[in-house]
């Protein structure tokens, strides 16, 4: 049912007719009256060398449920790209379809595709295993494994079943520095991995994501459970990553969003709105719903 | 006066009319906070715990009690019978009349006065005199109205020995060869404390010799034999290629055995005679004892297990005696049909039964647990095995005794026995009960405990750990046994710790599949191949039955019961506080300090 606009004109009498014309908008699309999602001209028309992971036309449903609808942009290599947008829009959602983690759910099902660096994601012959190999993820609450914190890290290794302790030992130093966690546990690397802090524990397995050396790391609101003092050390770490790898991250904050990424993507009930790098959305948006959400006026 | 305190007033006065009463309010606060149910709670808990606490104490004290060694009393009643013996139980009770009738005449009337002043009530002593070839029975009853004196003598001892049970006596001489050495009671004392420790030294020695030695020269001869046997059976299904390959090792086996034979009949020979100059020498000691009807006895030392002076010792002497006996309870054979001696073969078959059961268990059940949990979708085939199992577990345990008997013992056992052990037919080698195949069927029993627990374990693993691991590129199975497994492990010992508690318990499948009443040969010893599953074994649980329900001298087996039941308590209670202390270890490193 359409919500009654007037109702709410009247609650609101005393704001700028500029809300009113937003919340039409965003009424518009949740009734199906597809919006075609705007993306700057910088994102437009990137060529293969400089994207690496392209999402093509891609929808998904969860049973009879619809969750992402024709979704299509280029996550460019090497710049940190983040996804906003409201609770239940479907940004984790696409997020995790990247790396099929949707695929351990019963009922889930496609259409379009992705590529990662011009291979197919979804193509009948993928070996899942061998590409989730060449991806890293870091999800919401930490979930280091119940093992020493250097098995932690290397368990990416061990299951490839590199044995060689050379390796090893070097992969866990430089993912464990590449986290700015080197310093910390660098003493107790056999202790377990459960005793560390909640904000260690996210940046062990920000460690653990980039200890193969993945082409892309997906972060699904990797701070959202820690503490400020922790989310500013992970934000400084998405810095410090950001040029030699490439992340996409799925964030509600928005000042975490303009912080730490490049570019930026607007996604509502499970369309993509909005893309566009950082400074333009934030400051210049083209769409009314992306700047309203900006603004906190709806989400 | 403002608006507002008006207001005020008109409420407060509308609070004091509308007040409802006192009594309604508490009880509805009463009902609403609970509190009758909390009472109702809290009782029950009591009751729980008066009723396990009591059960403890009643075991443990009782338990510990058997082996204190008590006074030695003599009563003298008044138709002039000694008993000496220890007291072992007291009671109140009627005494008829025909019992006061058939007093001596002179004694009638005092005893009809001390009932009288009593109601009738009369208190009655079991007292153990023992002496059981002399007087066919271990126990008497004596009365106290029947009692004319209570006397402690100071040299009444009591003898353990090796059979007829206890003798109790006093002290009168001493006799080496058959004569007579001394009869003074301090120098029979000296030498009994001088000649003991070497008898029972000795003894031990002809023990070793005709367990140890003997045993392990009769098994290799019995080897021997079987490999003849079996050479002999082969040839008779021999085809004609191989005919002559099987004579020649058949000939071989046959030379081995006789050469065998002579060479043990030749050792066997020298170690009897050691054995019969052994038992010479523990012959040659006897003791001269006055019983209580005024005879004197005689004792042999090689027949006592143990003797004191009961009257003569002190608090420390006791407590020796009583260590001792602990020692013997726990690292002895049993002796006299259980009722005394130790239970070390039923200890050790115990647990070795339990640590068989869980290591057979353990497996199964969480491999089927992780099958269940982690493969199997979810349709009527697992609902189907779900119920099974559910079901499963509340079958009663004597069901899977049969089971046992009639899958393992009868079919499994009789096929393994024709396959690999044919030359000792028709003597059934795994064809009948044995440790294994109670190991087996007490699997078989907790198995359901183990799968429901594991199961829970499993899906109490976090989804994120899986996700994590799935996002890391390991596979399904690489995920189970590098994550999921390690996180759940706690809980699977939860499981196992419930299985081993319910298992070790368990009696009454294990007297169909292999417990027996005396099983002298341990499942382990040192005739290879060490390990021998396919014998019978003794079981505390069991043992307890035995004791108390089967025995000739229940009277005296009594004590026995409360103390071996102590005695299995603490082995369940050991054996699951291992476990508990492992799961605590495994907790702390997995689960614990997760955030």
């Amino acid at each position: 049912m359409v919500p009654n606009v007037e109702s709410l004109d009247r609650k609101n009498d005393t704001k700028d007719a500029k809300l009113q014309e937003a919340v039409n908008a965003i009424v518009r699309v949740s009734h199906g009256m597809e919006v075609e999602a705007a993306i700057h001209p910088a994102l437009s028309n990137l060529v293969d060398n400089d994207v690496v992971l392209r999402i093509q036309d891609f929808s998904l449903w969860y049973g009879k449920a619809q969750a992402l609808f024709h979704i299509g942009m280029d996550i460019p290599k090497g710049k940190v790209t983040a996804l906003i947008g409201p609770s239940g829009c479907g940004k984790s959602t696409l997020l995790r379809s990247v790396n099929r983690l949707n695929d351990l759910i019963d009922g889930v099902r496609i259409s379009g595709d992705m590529l990662l660096n011009g291979d197919s994601i979804y193509a009948p012959d993928v070996d899942v295993i061998e590409l989730r190999k060449r991806m890293g993820m870091v999800s919401q609450k930490p979930n280091p494994f119940p093992m020493s914190i250097y098995e932690n890290v290397v368990f990416p290794l061990r299951i490839d079943g590199i044995r060689d302790r050379k390796i090893l030992d070097e992969v866990c130093e430089r993912s464990l520095r590449g986290a700015a966690l080197w310093d910390e546990v660098k003493d107790r690397l056999q202790e377990s991995a459960l005793a560390l802090s909640g904000g260690q524990q996210q940046r062990l397995c920000i460690a653990r994501a980039i200890a193969a050396d993945p082409e892309v790391l997906l972060m699904d609101e990797p701070a959202s459970s820690l503490d400020p003092i922790a989310t500013a050390k992970v934000e400084e770490l998405i810095h410090q990553l950001r040029g030699e790898y490439t992340i996409l991250i799925v964030t509600h904050n928005m000042q975490q969003a303009a912080r730490v990424s490049d570019f930026t993507a607007f996604m509502y009930m499970g369309r993509l709105i909005e893309y566009a790098p950082t400074g333009v959305i934030f400051v210049k948006p083209q769409l009314k719903e992306t700047e309203d959400y900006i603004l906190g006026r709806f989400g | 006066m403002s608006v507002e305190t008006l207001k005020e007033e008109e409420l407060q006065l509308d609070l004091t009319t509308q007040k409802p009463s006192e009594v309604s309010k508490r009880a509805v606060a009463l009902a609403a906070h609970g509190t009758p149910y909390l009472w109702l709670m809290g009782g029950m808990l009591g009751i729980a715990v008066v009723m396990i606490v009591g059960l403890l104490m009643l075991v443990a004290v009782m338990g510990s009690l058997t082996f204190w060694p008590v006074k030695i009393v003599q009563y003298e009643a008044v138709d002039g019978k000694r008993y000496l013996g220890e007291v072992t139980r007291i009671e109140t009770y009627r005494p008829s009349k025909e019992q006061v009738a058939q007093l001596p005449e002179e004694h009638r009337e005092k005893a009809q006065q001390f009932l009288e002043d009593r109601e009738g009530l009369s208190e009655r002593y079991l007292v153990r005199t023992g002496n059981y070839e002399l007087t066919n029975t271990h126990f008497h009853w004596v009365s106290d109205f029947q009692i004319q004196t209570t006397t402690y003598p100071e040299w009444a001892f009591i003898w353990e020995r090796l059979s007829w049970g206890r003798f109790y006596g006093i002290l009168k001489g001493f006799q080496v060869d058959g004569k007579t050495v001394t009869e003074d009671t301090l120098e029979t004392y000296r030498l009994f404390q001088n000649y003991f420790p070497e008898v029972q030294k000795k003894r031990k020695l002809i023990y070793h010799q005709e367990k140890e030695v003997l045993g392990s020269l009769n098994y290799k001869l019995e080897q021997a034999r079987l490999n003849v046997r079996d050479k002999e059976l082969k040839l008779r299904k021999a085809t004609e290629k191989n005919r002559s390959a099987l004579e020649q090792s058949l000939k071989k086996a046959q030379a081995n055995y006789t050469e065998l034979k002579e060479r043990i009949e030749a050792e066997y020979g020298k170690v009897r005679s050691q054995i019969e100059a052994l038992k010479g020498d523990t012959q040659r000691y006897t003791l001269l004892v006055e019983i209580s009807d005024g005879s004197i006895a005689t004792l042999p030392l090689a027949t006592v297990v143990r003797g004191y002076p009961a009257n003569r010792m002190g608090w420390f002497e006791r407590l020796s005696v009583y260590i001792d006996r602990w020692k013997e309870f726990l690292s002895e054979e049993p002796r006299e049909a259980n009722s005394e001696g130790g239970v070390f073969p039923a200890i050790f078959g115990t647990v070795v039964m339990t640590l068989l059961m869980s290591l057979v268990v353990s497996p199964l059940g969480v491999i089927a647990a992780l099958y269940l949990r982690e493969y199997a979708r979810a349709g009527y085939l697992v609902s189907a095995v779900r119920i099974a199992l559910n079901n499963l577990a509340g079958v009663p345990s004597i069901v899977f005794g049969v089971f046992g008997v009639g899958f393992f013992c009868y079919f499994l056992g009789t096929s393994i026995d024709q396959l690999f052990f044919e030359a000792r037919l028709p003597n059934p080698t795994y064809g009948t009960g044995g440790i294994l195949w109670s190991a087996l069927t007490l699997a078989l029993l907790t198995l359901p405990v183990v799968i429901v627990a594991s199961e829970e374990a499993l899906s109490a693993v976090p989804n994120s750990m899986r996700e994590g691991s799935y996002a890391c590129g390991a596979s399904k199975w690489q995920t189970i046994q590098r994550i999921v497994i390690p996180r759940a492990l706690p809980g699977i010992l939860t499981g196992m710790i419930l299985a081993m508690a319910r298992g070790a318990g368990e009696v009454a499948p294990l007297m169909l599949v292999g417990a027996v009443k005396l099983a002298p040969e341990l499942p382990v010893d040192g005739n290879f191949p060490f390990i021998h599953l396919e014998r019978s074994f003794m079981h505390l649980g069991f043992h307890i039955y035995d004791v108390g329900f089967q025995s000739q001298n229940s009277e005296a087996a009594k004590p026995m019961v409360f103390t071996t039941t102590l005695l299995l308590i603490l082995i369940i209670v050991i054996l699951n506080l291992v476990a508990i202390h492992l799961r605590n270890r495994l907790y702390k490193k997995f689960i614990s300090r997760e955030v």
